[in-house]
Order: C-alpha cells, then structure tokens, then sequence
C-alpha cells in the first residue's frame, strides 16, 4: 500500500500547511488590530469616557501584554470562542454562526453556476478556436474581468427589479414570503454578480487547458485508431483537461469569499460579508478579526479539499 | 504591439487627459451644490447633467477619474515595490529566505484579501494614503511570483556569473544585473496591477470605507448613485461605465505590452 502511504502523506502535509495559513491569518490580524496606530489601545488615550474605556478593558484585556492576549484568543479560538463583539454585545462566534449559512449558500451558488457556466463555454471556445463565437466569447471574458460586482449588482437592480418587475433587488425573503421559490427568487440576482468575480478565469482556464490537450500527443493516438471524435474528446480530451481546471477553481475560491463583501452590500444579503463591513463601520475589534480568521479558515479548508479531489482523480499528482 | 494594444494605450492617454486636463478648463467645482437644480437632466451648463445635491456630473466624473486613477497606479507602484523586494530577495537568496519568503506568498494569495481590507480601515480608518497602502499590501503576490521566477532564471545566466568573478557585491549583482531582466515581465504585471487596484479601490469608495466625500471617486459616486436608481438611473451609468473603460483599457494594455516584451509568450494560445 506504498500509494495509499503517500497519499496519507500527502493529506496530512496538506492540512498542516493549511492549518499554518490559517494560524498565519490569525497572528496577522490580531497583532495588526493591536499594534498598528489606531487601534483599540489608542482609542484607550483618546476621548473615551472612562466607563467606555473600562468596558474595552475588561472585554480584551488591554491592561495585558499584546503576546499574552493573542495566546489566551487563540486558546479560546480552538474551544470556538472567538470573544464578544464590542456593538452588539454578543459572543463573535454566536453573530458568525448566524450570517455563515447565508454567505455559504450565495458563494456556493456562485461556484456552481461559474463551473456550470464556464466549463461548458471554455470547451466550446477551444473547440472553435479562432472563429467569431471564440473572439466574442474572449471579449465576453475581458468585460467580465473588468466589470465591478458592485457595479453589474446595480445594473441587474436596475434592469430585472426596478424596470422588469421579475426579480427582488434585496434581502434573504421577502417580508411575508418565506417559501423555497421567494427564497431562490432572492438569490438568483446576487449569484450572478458574484459569479462574474470568477467565471471568466474558469473560461479561460477551461479554453486553455483543453487547447493544450488537444496538442497532444495521445489524442493524435486515439484518433488514429480511428476512435469516433466524440470518443476521443469524451474519453482522452475532457478528463485530462478538466484536471488542472478542478485546481485553477480552487485557487479562486479565496476571490469569490472576497466578492461577497461587495455583493453582500449591493444586495442586502445578510451574510458574513455585511457583518464585516458592519463591524469595520462600528470599530468592532473582535467581530472583524473573528470574521477574517474565520474567512481565511473557509478558503483554506475549500482548497484542501481540491487538492485532495485532485489527487484521486490524477495519479500522477501524487508521485511529485 | 497588437492593434488592441495600441487602442488600450489610446484609450488610457484620453482618459487620462479627460480626468486631469478637463477640470482645467471645465471650471465648475464638483463640491458645488446648486440646490435648484438637483437630479437635472443634460444641459448645455451641465452636459451630463447633475446629481443629487445639483453637483456637475461632468466635472465629478473628471475628479473622480484623478482619484481613481491616482490611487490605483500608487497601489500598483507600492504592490510592485513589494513583489520586488519579496520576490527577488527569495529567489537571490535561495535556502530558508526563500522558504519564509515564497511561503509567506502563498499563504496571503490563500486568504480572502477584501475581508483583510476591512481589518485595515477598521483600526486605522480610510484616507487616501492607507487607501494606497492596503490595496498594495494585498496585491504584490502576483509581482512576487513574477521577480521570483525572472531572479531563478537570471542568476545562473553568464554575465551574472562573470560579475561575481569580477568580485561585485551580492546586492549590486541582484540591482544592476539580475533585475533589470526581469523588466518587461514585470511592466506587464505592473499594468494588469494597475487594473485590479482601480477595481479594489472602486469597490473599497463604494463600501464607503475608501475616498471619503465630498471629495469623489467613481466608486464613491456609485454608492450614492444606488440610492436614487428609480429617479436617476442615469447617474449609475456613467462612473460603473468609466470604471469598465479603464480597467478593461489596462487589461488590454498589459496583453499587448507582453507581447510586443515578451516573445516567448506569443506561442503561447
């Protein structure tokens, strides 16, 4: 079992690494929120009454070396205590947990439609390479690249909610509706801007990759076999191509959880993105680091599992 | 260089001209309001029109294209100081530098950027200048990577050899030898760079976390913009319109630029 052995290897190799981004983050932004100018300790010397100043003491501990404190969070970071927010009162961890499920389903709808979406375009632009359809597709991409989510967000209000009627411009549901059909009716909007946050990369990935296995040699095999051309393309194009594209994807996870902060406030969608912006707007110290360490937390373990899928699906993955 | 290229080097220099040239002879400031005349359609005063407070769109579109565009070749310059720093020191330097270094690389491309963003502006709130530093201090990976590679490729070369024979310092061989190679590949992520800053910067003004009002930005005119989509869509139009042109413009640019600088790239599909 010298193969199932470094596929261990490989597995645990890639959750330690994984584990130290994580920790990485947590150091990076604790440290930043306590040292740099401005933070909590500064706001202790400006004009805060002294009551104010008592309650920031007592909830992070500020009278305490900035060393010390990071090992008591990260210590109660582990248990899942991610301290209490300074505007609301409540256990960071608790607020989180609220929002998390919201921005889970908006980012995961936009993962699938972008796959959905940019595989299929990717390999019809390979296999017309060079026609109008591969150019106007490119140019699709290109002013994909370019648009702000922000900014598509807008436009979609202002086409399918404001002048069409046929779509809701905010929120999770609507006010007296709670039903699957009013729910997915709210989603529809924000996934398709954030989707654009990633899906001309996943085009470009999928045309490329599928050019480059086209070229190769063992599909110049199989079609002088005589194999039919949707064989050779189903059976040797396709598999190896979607390969690298399965780990282009998961390398733009990190962008799409970034994307939901702005597409999170065109839309009103309550979800970890708004929180952030929330707690930024308010000074909330604990709520914003809880919300990047956790973010950080998601991307990673989202790019583990990539991995991990990569390497089942190519062997030759696990021998390097 | 591709037609396309040239068209995107043209389309910079206009815009460029339009939003730093125009507010010199177009002289209506874009803080005045005029009370009587918000929301109003084109005019020959106003030829685009003016905004919520009566403010000239014409003449925020041009200030606000300063803004954004000198915000986003600033960060692009801070992320490229970065990348090159990073980068070179790695690949120079070899063993555990590189290690950390390249390590360190990864692990900041890993971590969603934007909500790092707003760790930033939490504690040290938003001006222009920690505008400029966030955004570079979260994009110099892609440079990084770039003077990474161009360093590995160039330190064996024999001219690098022969300056270390001739007994040259290991900083002067990296400064005057080695990373005056890695120009043209970096030019091309410094104007791809260019382009993903705008849209940081343009998302950040539109969250209303980075140019603050009333000094405008096209991001920052956005966010009031959505406010009045029923009664002016119009407004939504132009700055969401400016931001496409320029980054579109800055993709373009850096695509052409690695083909006329780079040949090898050119076989590539």
């Amino acid at each position: 079992m010298v193969v199932g052995e470094e596929v261990g290897k490989f597995l645990a190799l890639r959750l330690a690494s994984g584990a130290l981004v994580v920790l990485f983050t947590s150091a990076l932004t604790f440290f930043f929120v306590n040292l740099a100018p401005g933070g909590p300790s500064s706001i202790m010397n400006m004009t805060a009454t002294p009551e104010q100043r008592e309650a920031l003491v007592r909830a992070m501990g500020l009278d305490r070396p900035v060393a010390e404190r990071y090992v008591t969070w990260l210590g109660g970071v582990v248990r899942g205590d991610l301290g209490t927010s300074l505007t609301s009162d409540q256990p960071v961890a608790a607020l989180i947990g609220e929002r998390l499920p919201n921005t889970l389903t908006l980012a995961g709808a936009a993962l699938g439609l972008s796959c959905l979406v940019g595989i299929p375009m990717g390999i019809l632009q390979a296999l017309r390479r060079n026609t109008w359809l591969d150019h106007l597709l490119s140019l699709l991409s290109a002013i994909g690249l370019a648009v702000p989510v922000f900014w598509l967000g807008i436009v979609l209000i202002l086409v399918f909610a404001v002048s069409l009627h046929v779509l809701p411009s905010a929120g999770l549901t609507s006010v007296s509706d709670g039903s699957l059909g009013d729910r997915l009716a709210h989603l529809v909007l924000p996934t398709l801007a954030l989707a654009t946050t990633i899906l001309p990369t996943v085009v470009r990935f999928m045309r490329s990759s599928l050019l480059e296995v086209l070229g190769a040699e063992y599909m110049r095999t199989a079609q002088a076999k005589g194999l039919a051309a949707r064989v050779v393309l189903g059976r040797h194009g396709l598999p190896n191509a979607l390969i690298p594209v399965l780990s282009a994807v998961g390398a733009l996870v990190p962008r799409l959880l970034g994307g939901t902060v702005v597409t999170e406030a065109v839309f009103g969608w309550p979800g970890m993105g708004r929180l952030a912006l929330d707690a930024a707007n308010g000074r909330d110290y604990p709520l914003v680091t809880g919300i990047a360490v956790v973010v950080a937390a998601i991307a990673v373990a989202t790019t583990v599992v990539v991995d991990l899928a990569y390497t089942r699906l190519d062997p030759r993955v696990r021998l390097s | 260089m591709t037609r396309v290229g040239r068209v995107a080097l043209v389309t910079l220099a206009l815009v460029t001209l339009f939003a730093f040239a125009l507010p010199l002879v177009w002289t209506i400031a874009p803080e005045a309001t005029d009370p009587a005349h918000r929301l109003a359609d084109p005019t020959s005063v106003h030829p685009l029109g003016t905004d919520e407070l009566g403010r000239d769109v014409l003449s925020r579109l041009a200030r606000g294209g300063q803004a954004t565009l000198v915000v986003g070749v600033a960060a692009m310059l801070t992320a490229l100081l970065l990348g090159v720093l990073v980068g070179g020191a790695a690949g120079f330097y070899g063993g555990w530098t590189d290690g950390v270094l390249m390590r360190l690389t990864d692990a900041m491309l890993a971590i969603p950027g934007f909500f790092l963003v707003l760790v930033v502006v939490t504690v040290m709130g938003s001006d222009l200048f920690t505008l400029v530093l966030v955004i570079g201090g979260l994009s110099w990976m892609p440079v990084a990577r770039v003077a990474y590679g161009e360093t590995l490729r160039w330190k064996a070369a024999d001219f690098v050899l022969a300056a270390e024979s001739l007994g040259a310092a290991p900083l002067r061989i990296l400064a005057r030898h080695v990373l005056p190679q890695a120009v043209p590949v970096l030019v091309v992520s410094a104007t791809l760079g260019v382009a993903y800053a705008i849209l940081t910067e343009s998302a950040i003004s539109y969250l209303g976390l980075g140019v603050q009002p009333p000094t405008p930005s096209w991001g920052n005119m956005l966010q009031r913009a959505q406010q009045y989509l029923f009664t002016a869509p119009v407004l939504a139009f132009y700055p969401g319109v400016a931001i496409v042109i320029v980054v579109l413009a800055f993709n373009f640019a850096g695509d052409g630029l690695r083909d006329l600088l780079d040949p090898r790239s050119r076989n590539r599909a």
